[in-house]
């Protein structure tokens, strides 16, 4: 059995959409981030599987700059996060509509 | 053998995704996350990307889930939540036929294309063996892409500026800034040496000496 780009981006597609429903489920912010980064996870599986389907270089290099820019929105919503939560303990983000303007 | 790793690596991902998803302790979910990224980071070596296994091992792994666990010990907010109760009446059947239909859609989008017009192969920048990964993704890296490496420098500065900003405990004169919040809650634990507003009367003067 040869494993094909195909397997790759099935299994990217389902990574992607449990991480989706588990951002429309869940209500912890920490958790929802932590989807986020499944759904960035399996983005970046698609990159490198059709980089090196395509025999190019580009997939793996926007691989890397996902990992940066995912790295610091990380930093930043688990700062807000902090910040809220120093306010309002055990806030989930059903709470956070006292926030609207 | 190939078969073998990537369905092996494969369960072991779809496992940890499920895990985040129902796990109701956040270290739990932090834990599960960490499968997860092992084994994209095994399905990485599999596919001859060496050097973002590597990184992804040492970046998400290593810095991104020990920051999460971090938090959530700062935070003190590792105990069970109870999924028991729906928070929007419909939340669950809504967001699973979201996720079923966005599955199909991707699977159908994917799948369908991957032979089609997408098939010209790259003259861009060719993709080495995997010995031969990490030297050209660095050629590639400080020629082609020097530019957008000295803009993710600057967007790295700019958050981690931003994440002291935001998760600095301010005193003094900038105190009662976004803090109107705390007045509908603040009777629930009586925990608070954190930057509820009086603080600044009670205690000003003890950082820079402009406190109150």
């Amino acid at each position: 059995m040869v494993v094909t780009t195909s397997w790759y981006l099935a299994l990217a597609a389902v990574l992607f959409s449990m991480g989706a429903v588990g951002l429309l489920t869940r209500r912890n912010p920490l958790i929802m981030i932590m989807c986020v980064e499944l759904m960035l996870n399996a983005v970046n599986l698609t990159f490198v599987s059709l980089g090196s389907e395509l025999g190019d270089l580009g997939g793996q290099l926007s691989v890397f700059f996902v990992l940066v820019v995912a790295a610091s929105e990380v930093v930043v919503g688990l700062a807000v996060i902090v910040a809220i939560m120093r306010r309002r303990q055990g806030a989930t983000v059903d709470d956070l509509s006292v926030l609207r303007g | 053998m190939d078969a073998a790793v990537f369905l092996i690596s494969a369960a072991i991902v779809l496992a940890g995704a499920g895990g985040v998803l129902v796990a109701r302790n956040p270290v739990h979910a932090a834990l599960f996350l960490v499968q997860t990224l092992f084994g994209v980071a095994v399905l990485f070596v599999l596919q001859d990307a060496t050097f973002l296994a590597a990184v992804q091992v040492i970046v998400y792994a290593g810095a991104v889930v020990i920051l999460f666990l971090f938090v959530i010990m700062l935070l003190g907010v590792d105990r069970a939540e109870d999924l028991g109760v729906e928070p929007i009446v419909g939340q669950r059947p809504v967001a699973a036929v979201v996720g079923a239909s966005l599955l199909g859609m991707l699977l159908i989008a994917l799948l369908v294309s991957v032979d089609g017009p997408t098939g010209a192969h790259g003259a861009n920048a060719p993709l080495g063996d995997a010995a031969d990964n990490t030297r050209r993704l660095g050629e590639a890296l400080f020629t082609d892409y020097v530019f957008a490496v000295e803009l993710t420098a600057i967007l790295l500065t700019v958050a981690v500026i931003g994440a002291v900003v935001l998760a600095r405990r301010v005193r003094g004169p900038l105190a009662p800034l976004p803090i109107v919040v705390v007045t509908s809650v603040a009777d629930d634990g009586a925990q608070g040496d954190d930057g509820t507003p009086d603080v600044t009367g009670v205690t000003g003067g003890d950082d820079e000496g402009e406190g109150a």
